[in-house]
C-alpha cells in the first residue's frame, strides 16, 4: 500500500464515521429524508462559498455550506408550518428547486476545473491525497484529512456532552421538553451537525452518497440491536468497512470509490435485512411458521379438552373436525407428543396430565387476556418450539 | 431565437412537444403521488432507476433509449417494491426506507456508470445524460412513446377514476366495498413509476421528483377538487416543460433539467402566496380583516358599557377615558362613525341610537357564548 492509498481510506472512514453519527439519531427520530434535502440543497452554498475563497477546504466554505443547510431546515419547516402542502412534499420541493440553482452556477461557470458536475455527484476521493496542507513549507498531511477530523472530533465532543439530552429527546420528545431540555434547542443543534457533517463529506463522496453514509450504517444497525450505544458503535464499523472494502472494490473495479462504498453498504444491509435475528425478513418468516403451528396447537388442546368421549379423539375424526390438511395435522400432532402433552392408545388421543394443566392454564390466559404471559407459559411447558 | 423557431424548426417543435407532454403527464400522475403522501417516493425512485439503466446497456451492450428505459423501470419498480417491503418486514420507517432505498440504488449505479466509463468500448459516451438531463437528445420516436403512455395512463385513469379516488381519501372503506386495494394501488405505483422512468431522459435522475410533485403541490392550492387538480397540474407541468425548454434552448451550458425544475418552482411559489382560497397573501389580507373587526367590536361593547350607565345614551364623553382600553385606534374610531354608530365632536364622543342597539347586541351575543 502507498502511502497516498493508506491516506484515502483514512480520509474515507473518518468521513463515514463523522456521517454515521448524526445518521443514528436522523434515523431514529424519523427525519432520515432531511438528510438528502441538506445534501442537495448545501449546492448553492458551497458554488457560492467556492467563488469567493476559491478553495474546497476553505473553513469559510464549509460554514457558508452548513448555514445553507441549515436555512434549508428552516425553509422546509416554514413550507410544514404554512400547511399549504403535506411535510414530505415540503422537503421533496424545496431541495430539488436549491440543488438546480447551484447546477445551474456550476454550469454558467463551466471553466472552473475544480468544480464540476461530476465532483458534485461523485467527489473527488481519489484526489484528495493531492491536495496538501503546508504550514510553513511543512507537509502536515491532506487538507480533507484535517477538515475532515476536526468535524468528527467536534461531533464526537458534542455527541459526549449531550449524549443523555439527545438520547432522551429522541425517544421521548415529551418528558424532555417537561424535564427542561429545549426541543428547538437540541433540533437545531442535531442540525447543524449533520449539516456540517454532510458538507464535510460532501466534498469527498458528493451530493447523493452522503446519503448513503448517513441512512445505511445507522438502519443496518438498528436492524441488529435495541441499544442506543451500541447501534452508533454498530454504525460507525459499517461506516468504516464500507470505506475500507469500498476503496478495494473501487481499486480492482476501476470505478468510483464514493459508488463502491455505497455499494458495500447497500450489501451490508441487504445480510442484515435477510439475516438479523431478531428483525430480518428471515427470522420473521419462521417466527410466523413457528406461531402458526403453535396456534394450532393449542386449539388442538382445546379441542381436546371439550370432548371425553372416544369418537371425537380419534385421529382421523380430528382431521377432519377442525380441517386441517394431513401434513399440518401430523406437524401439530407431533409436536404436542414431543412435549408430553398429549398421548395416543388406539388411535385415540388424550391429554396427559400436563397437557390439562397446559390447556387450563392457556385457557385461563385467553378468557381472561389480562396476563401478557402466553409466552412465558410456553417457555415453561414446552420442550420443542414448533 | 424568434417564437416561430417553436413551430417551424423541427428539433425545436419535438423537444417543445417533448417536454410539454412530459410535464401533463408528471402533473397528472404526481397528483396521485402527492395525496397519497408519497412525495418522496418519486425521489427515490428516480434514484432508483440508475443502476437500470447502467444494466441494460452492460448486458445488452447497445444505447437504445428504450432498452434504456425498460431497465429504469424494472430497476424502479425494484426499489419501490422493496422500500415497501423495509417498511412492511422491519421496524424502519417510511423515511429510512425512502433514503436507504435511493442512495444506495444510485450508488451502485453510479459505480456501473464508472466502471462502464473506463471499459474500452467507445461507444458508451451519454450515459451520464440521464444524470441531468438534455431534453436536445429527444427525437420524434421519443415523444410518441411519451404520448402513447400518456394516453394509456389517461385511460387509465378515467377507467379507474373512482376507485382510485376513493382509494386516495378512504382507503379503509374501499377495501371495505369490495375493491381490490392491492391491485389498485400496485397500479397507480407502476404509472407514477413509468412516468418518472419517461422522463429521466429530460429532466435526469436527480431532479425528476420535483417534476412529479411541483406542478401537483401549486395545482393544490386553487382547488379541492381532485378532476380539476389532475387537469390544473397537467397544465401547470406542461407550461414548466415548455419555458424551461425555451430558457435553456437560449443558453449555453444550460441542463434542461435545472431549469425545467426552477420554472415549476416558480408555479409553487406564486401559487403558494396568490392563491386565492389558501395563499399566503389573501390568507393574511383574512387575518387582518378579522383582527380589524375584532377591534372595532371590541371598543363598541365597551362603549356600551360606559354609556348604558346614562340615561340618555347619546350622552357625550372625552375620548380621554378610552386611553386606558387597549382596543381603539384612531382609526376604529372613524370607521365606527362612518357606520353612524357613534358622533364625534371635538374630542367627544356620543353613541347613536342604531349605535347603542348594535352595541347591545354584540354585548348579549357574548354573555350568551360564555354561559
Amino acid at each position: 500500500m502507498t502511502n497516498a492509498q493508506i491516506e484515502i481510506q483514512v480520509i474515507a472512514a473518518l468521513v463515514a464515521v463523522a456521517c454515521a453519527l448524526p445518521g443514528t439519531f436522523l434515523v431514529l427520530r424519523k427525519m432520515a429524508m432531511i438528510s438528502d434535502a441538506i445534501s442537495h440543497a448545501i449546492l448553492p452554498g458551497i458554488v457560492l462559498g467556492f467563488f469567493i475563497t476559491q478553495d474546497l477546504n476553505s473553513p469559510l466554505l464549509i460554514l457558508l455550506a452548513a448555514l445553507t443547510g441549515v436555512v434549508t431546515v428552516m425553509l422546509v419547516e416554514f413550507i410544514q408550518k404554512t400547511g399549504l402542502v403535506k411535510e414530505d412534499t415540503a422537503i421533496g420541493l424545496v431541495f430539488p428547486a436549491l440543488f438546480s440553482i447551484g447546477v445551474i452556477m456550476i454550469a454558467k461557470n463551466a471553466n472552473d476545473v475544480h468544480l464540476d458536475i461530476d465532483a458534485v455527484l461523485l467527489g473527488e476521493l481519489a484526489f484528495a491525497p493531492f491536495d496538501r496542507l503546508l504550514i510553513s513549507g511543512t507537509d502536515m498531511g491532506p487538507k480533507s484529512l484535517w477538515v475532515i477530523g476536526t468535524i468528527l472530533l467536534i461531533s464526537v465532543v458534542l455527541l459526549f456532552l449531550f449524549f443523555k439530552e439527545l438520547k432522551l429527546s429522541t425517544f421521548d420528545k415529551g418528558l424532555a421538553t417537561t424535564l427542561g431540555f429545549s426541543p428547538v434547542i437540541l433540533h437545531y443543534g442535531l442540525m447543524t451537525v449533520s449539516s456540517v457533517a454532510i458538507v464535510g463529506a460532501f466534498d469527498a463522496v458528493g451530493a447523493v452518497l452522503v446519503v448513503a453514509l448517513i441512512i445505511a450504517p445507522a438502519a443496518t444497525a438498528y436492524l441488529l440491536t435495541d441499544d442506543l450505544k451500541r447501534m452508533l458503535l454498530l454504525s460507525c464499523l459499517f461506516g468504516v468497512i464500507s470505506a475500507i472494502a469500498g476503496y478495494w472494490m473501487a481499486n480492482i473495479l476501476n470505478a468510483s470509490i464514493a459508488g463502491s462504498m455505497t455499494t458495500v453498504l447497500g450489501i451490508l444491509f441487504l445480510s442484515a435485512y435477510l439475516f438479523s435475528p431478531k428483525q430480518g425478513v428471515l427470522s420473521g418468516f419462521f417466527r410466523e411458521r413457528q406461531q402458526r403451528v403453535e396456534v394450532s396447537l393449542l386449539i388442538f388442546l382445546l379441542h381436546l379438552q371439550n370432548h371425553t368421549e372416544e369418537a371425537e379423539r380419534h385421529v382421523n375424526h380430528l382431521r377432519e373436525h377442525i380441517n386441517w390438511q394431513k401434513v399440518r395435522a401430523k406437524t401439530v400432532l407431533e409436536l404436542a407428543a414431543k412435549n408430553n402433552l398429549i398421548h395416543t392408545a388406539k388411535d385415540i388421543v388424550s391429554l396427559t396430565d400436563k397437557g390439562q394443566e397446559f390447556t387450563d392454564e392457556a385457557l385461563k390466559y385467553i378468557t381472561t387476556n389480562k396476563a401478557t404471559a402466553i409466552e412465558e407459559l410456553k417457555e415453561r411447558f414446552f420442550l420443542f418450539r414448533g | 431565437m424568434q417564437l416561430t423557431d417553436f413551430f417551424t424548426d423541427y428539433t425545436l417543435r419535438t423537444i417543445t412537444l417533448g417536454t410539454a407532454i412530459l410535464g401533463a403527464i408528471c402533473g397528472m400522475l404526481g397528483t396521485f403521488a402527492v395525496l397519497r403522501k408519497q412525495s418522496l417516493l418519486g425521489d427515490a425512485i428516480s434514484h432508483a432507476a440508475l443502476p437500470g439503466i447502467a444494466l441494460a446497456f452492460l448486458i445488452t451492450g447497445i444505447k437504445d433509449a428504450n432498452v434504456i428505459l425498460i431497465g429504469a423501470l424494472i430497476s424502479g419498480l425494484v426499489g419501490t417494491f422493496w422500500i415497501k417491503g423495509i417498511v412492511k418486514r422491519t421496524r424502519l420507517k417510511s423515511d429510512t426506507a425512502l433514503g436507504l432505498i435511493l442512495s444506495l440504488f444510485f450508488g451502485f449505479g453510479m459505480l456501473l456508470l464508472t466502471f462502464i466509463q473506463k471499459m474500452p468500448n467507445a461507444n458508451q459516451a451519454g450515459l451520464d445524460k440521464y444524470l441531468f438531463g438534455q431534453a436536445a437528445t429527444l427525437v420524434e420516436e421519443d415523444v410518441w412513446i411519451m404520448a402513447v403512455v400518456t394516453g394509456v395512463s389517461l385511460l387509465v385513469l378515467l377507467l379507474f377514476w373512482k376507485e382510485l379516488k376513493l382509494l386516495l381519501f378512504d382507503a379503509d372503506y374501499t377495501k371495505t366495498l369490495g375493491f381490490n386495494t392491492r391491485f389498485l394501488d400496485i397500479l397507480i405505483t407502476t404509472f407514477i413509476v413509468l412516468a418518472i422512468v419517461l422522463g429521466l431522459q429530460t429532466v435526469g435522475v436527480v431532479l425528476m421528483s420535483a417534476m412529479l410533485l411541483a406542478p401537483a403541490a401549486a395545482a393544490r392550492q386553487w382547488t379541492n377538487s381532485l378532476g380539476v387538480m389532475v387537469i390544473l397540474a397537467s397544465i401547470f407541468g406542461a407550461f414548466s416543460g415548455v419555458f424551461g425548454t425555451a430558457i435553456s434552448a437560449g443558453q449555453n451550458n444550460l441542463s434542461t433539467g435545472p431549469v425545467i425544475v426552477l420554472v415549476a418552482a416558480a408555479f409553487v411559489i406564486v401559487s403558494f402566496v396568490f392563491s386565492p382560497g389558501r395563499g399566503l397573501l389573501f390568507r393574511e389580507i383574512r387575518f387582518r380583516r378579522n383582527r380589524r373587526e375584532l377591534h372595532l367590536k371590541k371598543t363598541l361593547t365597551f362603549m356600551y358599557n360606559i354609556a348604558k350607565n346614562h340615561e340618555n345614551v347619546s350622552h357625550p364623553h372625552a375620548i380621554r377615558i378610552l386611553n386606558n382600553f387597549q382596543g381603539f385606534t384612531r382609526k376604529t374610531l372613524t370607521k365606527l362613525e362612518e357606520k353612524q354608530f357613534i358622533q364625534i365632536q371635538g374630542s367627544a364622543w356620543a353613541m347613536t341610537e342604531k349605535g347603542y342597539i348594535e352595541a347591545e347586541s354584540i354585548f348579549n351575543q357574548i354573555g350568551k357564548d360564555n354561559d
